[in-house]
Formats: C-alpha cells, sequence, structure tokens
C-alpha cells in the first residue's frame, strides 16, 4: 500500500477516526431541526416555481416571472436535488425526500444522475482515469491529461457545456467519448436510453409546450421565459460546480497512489482534491452549499446545512495536520477555473530546469 | 369531489407537476389534500387502560376503505423521523355504510422500546396528521357468513377482532358467536364495557379470563369447555406470537382456523455480534452469519445485490431489512427497528436477521 500524503500512515488514520467522529456527533445530533429545514426550503421552492409560472400571465412581469422560475430551479436543482439524492434525507423516511425516488427538474434522469455522481465522482474524486468529472470527457482540465489539437477548443466547449449544462449532464453518462475512442459502443448504452427519453419529453412537454400554451396568446413570451429560466439555472449551476474541483491548488490522483486506500486516505484526498467558496448564508443556500464542496466531499451523505458547523471543526483539524484548505471568494474561484480553461487548452510546457552551474563565490 | 379528483389525476396534471407530481404541492397548501396518496387526521383520541389509546382517524378522500381485521401501515413523525408500523383497525367496517361515518379507529399499546406505538399512544394528539398505507391483510370475514364463528385473543391481540365483532353487530348476524379474551387482569382488558355489553345479546358468548388473576392460559380443556365444537367452527385467532403458536397446536393443521399476529418490534442484540443465521428472502437463501457486511454476505452466496461505492456513501445499496439488529461498520450504531431501509454495504449483522434480497 502506497502512501502518497504528506503524512505518516499513523497520521492518516488519526485524521481519519477524527474524521468519523465528526461523522457520527453529526448522525447523532440530526432531528426535527434539519427536517424542518429542507421541509422550508421545499416550501419556498414550490412557491417561487407557482409564482413564477403564475407571473407569466402578467407580460410586464416577465423578468419577474423568469427570476422566480429560475430561482426555484436552482434551489430544486441544488439545495434540494442534489443533497436529497445523496440521501443526506434518507433518515427522515419521508418518500418525497428519499435518495431513490427523489426526480429533480433538470433532463438529467436521477437515476442515472446517482450512480455517475454518487457512486463515480464521489467515490474515486480527482483520481485521473477513474473520475470523470475531470473535464466530463469533454474538457482538457489537469496537466496530466495528453494535449491534443482537439483541446485547442477548450474554451470554447467550456462556454457550450455552461450553457447546455443539463444536456451535458443528461449526456454524461452515455460517455460519448470513449464511443467516439471505441472502448464502448452504443449497444453498452442501451439500458440508458428509455430513461432519458421519458425524462427528456417530461422536461420539454412541460416546459416548453404545456405552461406556454396554457397563457394562450403569450405561448411565446411564456416559452422563451422558461427556456432563460432553464439557461440562468445552467450557468449558475456550471459555475458553482466548477468552482468545486478545478480552481488552481486543488490536487488530482493517480490510480496507482489510490490503490487499496485506506479510510484516512480516501478523506485526504476529498479534502486536498475540493475547493470552498466564501459568500453569505443566502449565497450558500443558492450554492446547493457546494460552496462547501470540501465539507460535502468529506460527508455527501449529511444534510448540507450542517456543512458550515462542520467546517469550522474540518479548518481546525487541518490546521493540525497541516493541510491545505482551498477556499476563496467566487470571483476569484471563477477567475482561477477560466485561466485555467484557456492555458490547458494548449499543450502543457515542461517546465525545463537549467543545470546547475558552477558559480564563484564573490564575484 | 370526485371531479376534482379526476382532474387532480389527469395525465395533463401528472405533466404538469412533473417531475414531483400533483401530491407534492398540495401538501404543502392542506396536509389532507391529496389525490394519490393516503393520509389521515386524529380527530379523537380516547384512553382504554393505562397504556392502551385508541385514536379516530379522518381519512383523506383517497382512503379507499377497509374490510374488518384488516390492518395499516401508519407513518408518524417523531423528531423528524418518519417510522412506519403496522396496526390493526379496531372499528366496524360498516361505520359508514350504515353511519355515514367515514372515520375509522386503531387501538395502540405503548410498548416501552417502541417509538411508534409510544409515540401514538401518549403524544399524538388532536390535529396530528398521519401517513397511511391502503388496508391490507387477509385476516378477514368469508362473504358468506357461517352459522358459528369463533374468536379467539389476547392482550391487544383483541382489535382486529373486534373491528369483526363490531361489524358483526352493525350487520345484526344471527349466527352463535364465542369469543373467549385473555387479558392479564380486569384493569387492563381493552374494551371490557363494551364487551359486557355485546355480551348481552342473546347469540354472544363473551369470556374474558384474566391470567393474572388465577384464569389459565388457553389450554385444550378450557377451549373445550368454552367451545366443544372449536375444532370445526371458523376461527379468528389474534395476539403475540406465544399466544398464536398454542392456538395452532390446538387446531392441528385443520382448514378452520386463521390467524394474525405481531410482529415483535426488536430481536434482542447478541453480544458476540457473528452469531445466528442471516436470512436473503428473496431469493430464500440462509446462511451462517459471518460477521461480514450483509453485502459481502450476500456476494458470498452468489447474491449479486446492487451497489455502488462499497463505502456507505453513494446509498447505491439501500435495501429493505425486515428482521433483526445490524451495527452500521463505520459509526457503530446499531438498529433494530423491523421494515427499515438500510445500506447493507456498511451493515453487519447481530445475531440473526433478514432481509429483502
Amino acid at each position: 500500500m502506497s502512501n502518497p500524503t504528506t503524512l505518516t500512515d499513523e497520521q492518516l488514520e488519526e485524521f481519519g477516526a477524527e474524521l468519523d467522529a465528526i461523522r457520527r456527533r453529526i448522525v447523532d445530533s440530526l432531528g426535527e431541526d434539519d427536517a424542518t429545514y429542507i421541509r422550508n426550503v421545499v416550501k419556498t421552492q414550490r412557491a417561487f416555481e407557482v409564482a413564477g409560472r403564475a407571473l407569466f400571465y402578467l407580460p410586464p412581469a416577465w423578468p419577474l416571472a423568469v427570476a422566480a422560475l429560475s430561482v426555484s430551479k436552482i434551489l430544486d436543482n441544488m439545495e434540494i436535488g442534489h443533497n436529497v439524492m445523496h440521501g443526506q434525507y434518507d433518515w427522515m423516511g419521508d418518500p418525497g425526500l428519499n435518495s431513490r425516488r427523489y426526480e429533480w427538474d433538470t433532463m438529467c434522469p436521477s437515476e442515472q444522475w446517482r450512480y455517475s455522481h454518487n457512486y463515480i465522482h464521489h467515490t474515486y474524486t480527482n483520481i485521473l482515469g477513474k473520475d470523470r468529472d475531470i473535464g466530463y470527457g469533454v474538457l482538457r482540465m489537469d496537466e496530466d491529461q495528453q494535449w491534443r489539437p482537439y483541446y485547442l477548443g477548450n474554451p470554447v466547449y467550456a462556454t457550450l457545456l455552461m450553457l447546455f449544462f443539463e444536456w451535458g449532464v443528461l449526456l454524461h453518462d452515455l460517455e460519448v467519448e470513449r464511443i467516439v475512442a471505441g472502448e464502448r459502443t452504443w449497444a453498452d448504452t442501451k439500458h440508458l436510453h428509455r430513461g432519458m427519453i421519458r425524462k427528456v419529453r417530461n422536461q420539454t412537454l412541460k416546459d416548453y409546450v404545456l405552461f406556454p400554451a396554457l397563457t394562450g396568446p403569450l405561448f411565446p413570451m411564456t416559452l422563451a421565459g422558461n427556456a432563460v429560466a432553464n439557461l440562468v439555472r445552467n450557468v449558475w449551476a456550471f459555475g458553482i460546480i466548477f468552482c468545486g474541483h478545478f480552481p488552481a491548488g486543488v490536487a488530482t490522483f493517480s490510480e496507482d497512489e489510490t490503490e487499496d486506500e485506506t479510510r484516512g486516505m480516501w478523506y485526504y484526498r476529498q479534502l486536498l482534491g475540493s475547493a470552498n467558496i466564501t459568500g453569505s448564508r443566502l449565497f450558500h443556500l443558492m450554492t446547493g452549499n457546494l460552496s462547501h464542496q470540501i465539507e460535502h466531499h468529506l460527508f455527501p451523505d449529511l444534510p448540507a446545512r450542517r456543512y458550515p458547523q462542520i467546517a469550522e471543526e474540518v479548518r481546525d483539524l487541518c490546521e493540525r495536520y497541516g493541510l491545505e484548505y482551498h477556499t476563496g471568494p467566487l470571483r476569484k474561484q471563477l477567475g482561477s477555473v477560466a485561466r485555467k480553461i484557456c492555458r490547458l487548452a494548449l499543450p502543457t510546457r515542461r517546465r525545463t530546469t537549467p543545470e546547475p552551474v558552477e558559480q564563484p563565490l564573490a564575484a | 369531489m370526485s371531479l376534482t379528483r379526476t382532474i387532480l389525476r389527469s395525465p395533463a396534471v401528472a405533466a404538469l407537476t412533473s417531475p414531483h407530481g400533483v401530491d407534492r404541492y398540495l401538501e404543502l397548501v392542506n396536509p389532507m389534500w391529496a389525490a394519490h396518496e393516503v393520509r389521515a387526521r386524529v380527530v379523537r383520541t380516547h384512553r382504554e387502560t393505562h397504556d392502551v389509546t385508541t385514536l379516530t382517524l379522518q381519512p383523506t378522500s383517497t382512503w379507499p376503505g377497509f374490510a374488518a381485521g384488516q390492518h395499516v401501515q401508519v407513518g408518524v413523525e417523531v423528531d423528524g423521523t418518519r417510522h412506519t408500523r403496522c396496526f390493526s383497525i379496531s372499528s366496524s367496517d360498516l361505520a359508514r355504510r350504515m353511519r355515514g361515518d367515514r372515520t375509522f379507529t386503531i387501538t395502540v399499546r405503548a410498548h416501552d422500546d417502541g417509538v411508534v406505538s409510544k409515540h401514538l399512544a401518549r403524544h399524538a394528539g388532536v390535529g396530528t396528521v398521519l401517513h397511511l398505507s391502503r388496508a391490507e391483510g387477509e385476516f378477514t370475514l368469508p362473504p358468506l357468513l357461517p352459522r358459528r364463528l369463533l374468536f379467539l385473543s389476547a392482550g391487544s391481540g383483541i382489535t382486529p377482532v373486534m373491528s369483526m365483532l363490531r361489524s358483526l353487530v352493525d350487520l345484526r348476524y344471527e349466527g352463535r358467536l364465542t369469543f373467549v379474551h385473555h387479558a392479564r387482569t380486569p384493569e387492563e382488558t381493552i374494551f371490557a364495557d363494551e364487551l359486557d355489553e355485546i355480551a348481552q345479546l342473546p347469540n354472544v358468548d363473551v369470556t374474558v379470563l384474566h391470567t393474572r388473576l388465577g384464569d389459565k392460559r388457553l389450554n385444550e380443556l378450557q377451549l373445550t369447555a368454552l367451545a366443544p365444537a372449536y375444532a370445526d367452527t371458523l376461527t379468528y385467532a389474534c395476539g403475540p406470537a406465544g399466544f398464536v403458536e398454542t392456538v395452532r397446536e390446538l387446531y392441528a393443521g385443520r382448514d378452520t382456523l386463521r390467524v394474525e399476529y405481531f410482529k415483535t418490534s426488536t430481536l434482542p442484540p447478541d453480544d458476540e455480534a457473528a452469531t445466528g443465521t442471516v436470512r436473503f428472502a428473496r431469493s430464500g437463501q440462509t446462511a451462517a452469519n459471518t460477521g461480514a457486511t450483509l453485502l459481502e454476505q450476500a456476494e458470498a452466496l452468489g447474491l449479486r445485490p446492487e451497489h455502488g461505492c462499497r463505502m456507505g456513501i453513494c446509498r447505491g445499496c439501500t435495501t429493505r431489512k425486515t428482521e433483526g439488529t445490524v451495527r452500521h461498520a463505520v459509526t457503530g450504531a446499531e438498529s433494530s427497528a423491523p421494515d427499515e431501509d438500510i445500506q447493507i454495504c456498511v451493515s453487519r449483522p447481530v445475531g440473526g436477521c433478514a432481509v429483502d434480497l
């Protein structure tokens, strides 16, 4: 078993045990407050949704309608959908908030998301070759991804992915890049087609046919409004998610390094492979608490509202073990990600260290 | 009302409320509004004995009714978590038809270690909203009532039998009805006053035996004295597992017996974890508990349960456990509730255990 970390094996084990202890403490204290919190978020989201749909009947209120529907979709996808599907609220025993039953207001069927995200991404976080979220099979987001001329389009692909993010998430499981590379056949994806088609049909019917039709002569305005709301959600979700693992300084790992990993090492990888975003309480809510990406990756199935509380303990842990804790305001993190997207469009210049030369002691 | 329901259940409304479904919106306005789900509000509580309470429930319009003797799964929230348990309905199934009364009752004994029963019997006041399944169970009267009927019950096993008894009274059943009930003391006899009243009917014999006051537990001699032709009489028996076993032995495989018994809420965990047998109900496999996680034990038997991370984070392996206690491989937390969803990749059985795999 290799140990690629800066800690000794004993320290790693202790580090893991401390995180396990935090987890236990939080699990033991889950209760009424957490249930009330998520129910209130759901209520708020549904209120925004109903308000948004209704305001389309008042043409001058069009921008408000779009804003309300955008907020509804962002809350549904991030603080509710993403977190509920992680099983953060399974302990409540409420079928409406159950990870295996929740379906979110976006193109990707929740079942497929749970596989590629909860299992693949969260288990193999930032392991190059295993975590498909490093570049999503489209982008070059790590120096160790072999450069090809295709990646010259990195900024263009990233922009397209941002604008069509929900479609990108939908197609993620098909692993198109592996089909192109001949590692996977179209037939291998057959089990996904039905779910995808059904969900796309439902989402499209609702946003682009039925609700516009219900507003009668305002059909085009409502259709456009719904499209803009989906777009706003796409751009926002893309931005927040890209700040999770791609800002400069966040570590990636190789398959060799992570073979036969201990629990302590897994925690270590999650910590150094993720980055937080600082901001207000409202900001954290609107990011679905993915602004606490580090805490989320350490404890993906603990209710997200606890992450700020957990963060204090994690930061303390980082200080004691001399580990980096990546965080910064949104502007800084986004800038860092944007620079990386552009920089990695070009082949990585191998830094050539000059041969040491003999030098006289005094000039 | 039914037009509203037709609209709420229409494909158009389903498409508009996709992906959440119409009930997820209705419940936010009023918990008693539902198009598909069944819920009920507690409208009255009545203390039967020191630890038994009858709750009168007003169900949502989605409640399809029940047959006397059936049970219903009741979900109630305690400290943020919804717990679901089975309870027999104790009221007459003719109340609606004869008195236009849409309510029904469940009668609950507060068990010391039963989160749900304790909450329902002691804390669920008028106004509490409960989540219900449809009524379930085959412990019901036949469509054509025989000339003789025998009911045997013990303790809170009286509840489904009481539902049948009340229905038969409503129906003015004219056949011969014998009812033998075992309670510990007169104070602990549920429905004692009503039983006295029903005993006045000329065609009904009610015998209540008090085991703490010297009456014998059910045995052949006793039953022969009270109902000589018992083995040839259509018989309904309900009570704790031990009681039902005794009845079964007395009937020795006769097809006149219908039984219902209560699942014990917890199995005591063994000191040494790797004891007992693990039963994988759906595949019909059984093996000695090795102490490994349920996922590993299932795989060792050649089963291939759905799973993902194998470390308790992705919830890809969540499976229904029907019996027994498991210990969380990471947190060490033990849990013994029957019919709960567990993550098999991080659950080690403590003693015997059954899962739906």
